[in-house]
């Protein structure tokens, strides 16, 4: 598959979005229980949740420059009822909706209002927000992993790939963030992310391995119906390209591709963990930045992988020209 | 119900491309507006087309078969495009099955493309709308044309007579009777699309002439002898037959 730049910043940004919200929002419910000390800065929730909108905001809008008409977005939502990007649609406003209200709510200082007594509203809208940031990793994914003839991305490791890539880059962020504004949350926000981007890596790892062993479906014996082992393509039908040609083919080598894959694995994985404990060691809160921009960069390159490596089943009527 | 299909004739398509010309030609005269064609007589030429004819060289030289294989939208039963369009821009008529794209409510997000195994819906690069094969669903109910003319442009065009269309569910049309009697297939059966389109497969072109064929030859099984005649003080019904 072309792997279009809009896809790529949309998935990535809304993914960071969403783990900057998590993160935050488990940092108040650990503090509401008493388990850890909670910000001493006021601003911590509202500027986190303004931080995580801001993303949310670039991803979406990153997401029209996918559309041949952007003009007719707002119709996308209609077909909720069976198509995951519709649903996605609808998902995300109501997600950023609640984000947005739920820095509002911190920030007007409502954790414990004489409107509502003995309530805490921001925990209130916080869960409501969280449901929504999972069922929007859910929608993300399930676009892909609907997609029953792309073997590739047919697979539920696709929808807990986003959502764990989501929330580790996402507390990378909120790491780095807090070093700047709260560094007394940094070590053991440190410590989640070090854990989700472990876990991503085995999630990750095990895509990996189940797509280097795929057995495809689809032939060019099924795809017209000729039972002859020996069949090849002398014609496609016209001399240059068209939107088949373009739409399903990365157009790179295959040694592209790998290094595309190499690099991911080290940069999503490997360097940000290292400027992550360096980050602490020294510490630097330049360091814990620097891990995040060069994790979200990884991410980058393991979108293009993804779309990369998806084979799709038209590709083989479109093998040479003439 | 119906369920209006081409159904294409690989042993006698010649790969002429009449189809798709006049696929083009008709439909980028309608109402729907033009069909982008970029260069056309230029280096790179590109543009949207509902109907491909491409070529596949089966079997390994000498003994190759060359394989014209005209593809165009598949009108499947089950289509994976509808579903997942978000807009519901992309749909599948009940009254006859012809799946079609609503020009004014497509957002251009290329997710039926996609969802497409087929590879048969082509983006519009001018208007940035998805577009499809429609069956000619503004000529097939054209009552200002002669009846005999109610047919998709690629049919109406066909030299070899390889395109025919119809009802796929009425068991009495041609197109049915043409899948029944010479073996028609579905493209990709593994994806569960049920596609309504079908093709006929090549077959075998050799005459066997056998001696008897060219000379006739007398009693050639060998099966009944002559009766025996009967004695002259026998009975008999016309003095030649026996009892």
């Amino acid at each position: 598959m072309w792997p279009a730049l809009s896809v790529l910043l949309l998935t990535t940004l809304l993914g960071v979005g969403q783990g900057l919200f998590f993160a935050v929002y488990c940092v108040q419910v650990l503090e509401r229980f008493a388990l850890r000390a909670g910000p001493q800065d006021a601003r911590f929730y509202p500027l986190a949740a303004a931080l995580a909108l801001a993303f949310l905001a670039a991803g979406l809008a990153a997401s029209f420059f996918h559309l041949g008409r952007p003009e007719r977005a707002w119709r996308a939502a209609a077909m909720w009822r069976t198509s995951w990007l519709a649903r996605e649609v609808i998902a995300l406003p109501a997600f950023m909706g609640c984000v947005a209200l739920y820095g509002l709510a911190h920030w007007l200082g409502w954790r414990a209002h004489e409107v509502l007594p003995g309530v805490d509203v921001t925990l209130a809208l916080g869960a409501a927000a969280t449901l929504l940031c999972f069922a929007l990793f859910v929608c993300t994914g399930m676009i892909y992993a609907c997609l029953k003839f792309l073997p590739e991305w047919h697979t539920p490791l696709t929808v807990l790939n986003y959502a764990l890539f989501g929330c580790a880059s996402g507390l990378m962020l909120a790491t780095a963030y807090a070093a700047f504004l709260e560094p007394g949350l940094v070590r053991y926000l440190a410590g989640w992310t070090a854990g989700f981007t472990l876990v991503a890596l085995l999630s990750r790892g095990a895509a990996l391995v189940r797509n280097a062993r795929l057995k495809r479906r689809s032939t060019l014996q099924t795809a017209i119906g000729v039972k002859h082992p020996r069949i090849r393509q002398t014609a496609q039908g016209f001399m240059g390209g068209s939107f088949n040609t373009r739409e399903f083919f990365h157009g790179r080598s295959d040694a592209a591709v790998r290094s595309v894959k190499w690099a991911f694995l080290l940069l999503v994985f490997p360097a940000p963990l290292a400027l992550l404990a360096a980050g602490l060691a020294t510490p630097s809160a330049g360091l814990l930045a620097a891990a995040f921009v060069v994790q979200y960069l990884g991410l980058l390159a393991e979108r293009w992988f993804f779309f990369a490596q998806a084979d799709h089943p038209q590709n083989l009527y479109y093998q040479r020209i003439s | 119900m119906t369920q209006l299909a081409l159904v294409i004739d690989l042993n006698v398509c010649v790969g002429c491309h009449a189809c798709v010309t006049s696929c083009k030609e008709w439909n980028t005269s309608g109402a729907a507006g033009v069909l982008s064609d970029d260069n056309p007589y230029g280096r790179d030429p590109t543009g949207t087309f509902f109907n491909r004819v491409q070529t596949f060289e089966v079997g390994e030289y000498p003994n190759t078969q060359t394989v014209h294989f005209p593809k165009s939208c598949l009108h499947c039963e089950d289509p994976p495009c509808v579903p997942v369009c978000p807009t519901g821009a992309s749909y599948k008529r009940a009254a006859d099955g012809i799946v079609l794209v609503d020009y004014d409510k497509c957002i251009g997000c290329k997710y039926c493309a996609w969802a497409c195994p087929y590879g048969v819906r082509e983006l519009d690069a001018h208007e940035k709308v998805m577009k499809k094969c429609t069956l000619c669903v503004d000529r097939i109910y054209d009552e200002l044309l002669p009846a005999a003319d109610r047919r998709p442009a690629c049919v109406m065009a066909c030299p070899t007579n390889a395109r025919l269309f119809g009802d796929v569910h009425d068991p009495a049309s041609e197109v049915s009777q043409a899948i029944r009697e010479r073996a028609g297939y579905a493209l990709m059966p593994e994806w569960g699309t049920s596609p309504a389109n079908h093709y006929l497969p090549r077959r075998r072109a050799e005459v066997k002439v056998r001696a008897e064929d060219l000379a006739r030859v007398d009693n050639p099984l060998k099966v009944d002898g002559k009766l025996p005649r009967p004695r002259p003080d026998e009975p008999a019904l016309d003095d030649v037959t026996s009892w």
